[in-house]
């Protein structure tokens, strides 16, 4: 980046060590956060702050936080991030130097150390660890599919539900992640087969007839690039669901790592988006971030409340055309199955298909009965079981069709 | 560490700040004579934006001035803006450059029989080369304001492109060799959010979220847009759009619309908004523009409104 031509002549040494120790411990709170924080944004906040913007905490506050977020949710909690690191809970003022100058010291010590063996090093190295880690576990996850095949089709037809050891709970989240790449990878080969156009492509077609002396023989043409499917979950939280929450969690992990297009929401009585903590590529510690997010689960369902709220602040953002709605649920409404109706019929005219996944449509005697799902089946397209890996596997063909 | 502390120490390595970079009072005050009313969060992104010389990413609704910002930050360093508006399927050819083909076919018919190598370094030359708006927003004399609007709706690979030619500043053409920027021009990148950009991209750019503003800076904006608006009509407008913007509405009004309203409402010689409800409800139309909306924006529902306005 140009911004090297600022930062560039100018040495970390110059601002105070303690200066630097202070903003890389506050880099470090960022990234904590989930803050996508670089090397060079440290570079140029030190060279903010030497360049005046300390001086006024309100001033550096925002000027940082057009520095340090990225996208909106970054933003909202900015303020509230710096305001607890540099100021202190409560906003402490400027006269109390030597009080805590002296509170400030044992941090910052102790950053100084890191600082002298190359904080920036030292940081980005802790860094990466943790994507290695991930890069190595994907290695695995490729090596052991053959292996992992005939395991999964062992476990393909057993319901979640009856499964109790753990070990075979962990092999069916592992069964589910693949097939979510699985998935993916069919998806896209589909995509790039396409080869006629509509429309010549000069620049090919003379590069392609060199060799007949620049006089255009064989032709080139081009065809708009088809746009990939857009996948969005809605996974229904609530206690009549906890046997199946864990591997739908595990599937939708593996398709946000895998889809180009994907968003995940979860519901119980309320509707949260899950998509940002789903991206962790540590599977057990997306699962771990869920777990917060998901507060309350174990509940009721307010499916028509939920899908109000999403309708209303995600749908425009997350849908298009050529968007599938997937929604995993039994269906067991506990809020008013006519708001859910009314709901359901407006999110129909906003996206291509909606699949509903019943995991309890399997079960024996199971007829579709709650008013919940009478009030959502005329708006639904699929209406399919979900309860096994295999019911999973089947919806390939039919997502593949969109 | 305090405040104090910190401030003395940068004093003490008193860095030289840009050349060209304003403070932000004067940044305000040049995009406010451009007709932009921006806030002080914005114009501080403005003067972070010129010392670090890194893109400005805008984020936030449909109708909030993303756009606008750019139109006004050109008009304010009074150098031309470059637009890139992106959709689906950009790719090199549409954005950076392209050989004029038909041209080098005509030339090649008629050079025929003259030397290959000569004919070849003439149709290669820049007379062929059709400069799209990014090769053109490097080779400018004076540094351009760069509009890359939409981005969101380029693909992920034209993304990445893109990351590369904002890193470096040159763009290399097979037939021509490297070309380097001239002057490095002002980024102005916005986003809709219908897809979620990379983060390589986002944490390149300075992050600004642009929400509707508040009825204060919304009425000055009236002012500077619309001839004719009087403070209280503009003030009043401001309050009654505020107002609106907290009913449940599927298309919540923008700045756009507000300003279509507002020219409304002075063409028809509305003054004083309490004094002609019936023009209010009527000209409502500029401002909800779905049918759903229009009927929950009932004429009871407008009178409420009304009536918090005055």
């Amino acid at each position: 980046m140009s911004c090297c031509g600022v930062s560039g002549g100018y040495d970390f040494d110059e601002v105070s060590r303690l200066v630097a120790a202070r903003l890389s411990a506050f880099l470090k709170t960022l990234r904590d956060a989930g803050f996508a924080v670089g090397l060079q944004e440290g570079r140029d906040a030190a060279a903010l702050m030497a360049a005046g913007y300390a001086e006024r905490p309100a001033l550096l506050r925002v000027a940082l936080k057009h520095l340090f977020s990225a996208r909106k949710s970054d933003w909202d909690r900015f303020d509230g991030l710096f305001d607890a690191f540099w100021l202190g809970k409560r906003a402490r003022s400027r006269s109390l130097t030597s009080g805590s100058a002296r509170a400030a010291n044992n941090p910052s010590l102790k950053n100084l150390q890191d600082k002298r063996s190359e904080p920036a090093v030292g940081e980005s190295a802790t860094d990466q660890i943790p994507s290695a880690g991930g890069d190595a576990d994907e290695d695995r996850a490729g090596e052991g599919r053959k292996q992992g095949a005939s395991r999964a089709q062992n476990l393909a037809e057993i319901d979640f539900r009856k499964m109790a050891d753990p070990e075979q709970i962990a092999q069916a989240h592992e069964a589910a992640a693949r097939l979510a790449k699985a998935m993916r990878t069919h998806l896209t080969r589909r995509d790039l087969a396409r080869r006629r156009g509509y429309r010549l492509d000069l620049r090919r077609t003379i590069h392609g007839n060199i060799s007949h002396g620049g006089v255009p023989i064989s032709l080139v043409r081009r065809q708009r690039k088809e746009k990939p499917l857009r996948l969005v979950v809605l996974l229904d939280a609530s206690g009549s669901m906890s046997m199946y929450t864990g591997v739908f969690l595990r599937f939708i992990h593996g398709v946000l790592d895998e889809f180009r297009e994907a968003e995940a929401f979860l519901f119980h009585t309320r509707l949260a988006y899950v998509s940002d903590a789903m991206k962790e590529k540590d599977a057990g510690r997306a699962l771990d971030r869920l777990s917060i997010m998901a507060q309350g689960a174990g509940g009721g369902t307010r499916i028509g409340e939920s899908l109000q709220t999403f309708n209303r602040w995600h749908a425009a953002r997350v849908l298009h055309s050529r968007s599938c709605v997937m929604i995993v649920s039994d269906g067991y409404e506990t809020g008013d199955a006519r708001l859910l109706g009314r709901e359901m019929a407006a999110l129909a005219k906003r996206c291509r298909r909606i699949v509903w996944l019943n995991p309890m449509m399997a079960w024996e005697g199971y007829a579709p009965e709650a008013a919940g799902i009478q009030a959502a089946l005329p708006h639904i397209d699929l209406y399919a079981p979900a309860n096994t890996l295999k019911s999973l596997t089947e919806l390939e063909p039919y997502l593949a069709k969109l | 560490m305090t405040w104090t502390e910190c401030s003395v120490l940068a004093h003490r390595n008193d860095m030289e700040t840009h050349p060209s970079m304003k403070t932000r009072e004067e940044i305000a005050q040049a995009l406010a004579a451009s007709g932009y009313i921006a806030d002080t969060e914005l114009a501080t992104a403005i003067s972070l934006m010129q010392l670090l010389r890194r893109p400005l990413l805008l984020e936030g609704e449909a109708g909030v001035g993303k756009t606008e910002v750019a139109k006004a930050l050109a008009a304010a360093h009074g150098t031309e803006l470059i637009r890139l508006q992106c959709y689906e399927g950009l790719d090199q050819s549409a954005a950076l450059y392209e050989w004029n083909y038909q041209r080098q076919l005509l030339s090649i018919q008629a050079h025929r029989g003259e030397d290959a190598d000569a004919v070849e370094d003439q149709i290669f030359s820049e007379k062929y080369l059709l400069e799209r708006p990014l090769l053109a927003a490097i080779r400018q004399s004076q540094p351009p304001v760069l509009l890359i609007d939409e981005i969101d709706r380029a693909d992920d690979e034209f993304e990445a492109f893109l990351l590369e030619l904002l890193s470096d500043f040159q763009v290399s053409i097979p037939e021509l060799g490297t070309i380097s920027a001239i002057t490095i021009p002002h980024v102005v990148l916005t986003s809709n959010g219908t897809r979620e950009l990379s983060d390589a991209l986002r944490r390149r750019c300075l992050y600004h979220y642009v929400d509707y503003p508040d009825v204060d800076r919304e009425a000055r904006i009236i002012m500077a847009r619309i001839d004719g608006a009087s403070a209280s009509l503009a003030l009043q407008i401001a309050r009654m759009v505020e107002g609106i913007r907290k009913e449940e509405l599927r298309k919540v009004p923008g700045v756009a619309e507000t300003l279509d309203w507002a020219a409304a409402l002075v063409g028809i010689g509305v003054n004083d908004l309490r004094d002609q409800p019936g023009a209010v409800h009527e000209t409502l139309m500029c401002l909800v523009k779905t049918h759903e909306d229009k009927s929950r924006l009932s004429r009871e529902v407008a009178d409420r409104l009304l009536g918090k306005v005055a």
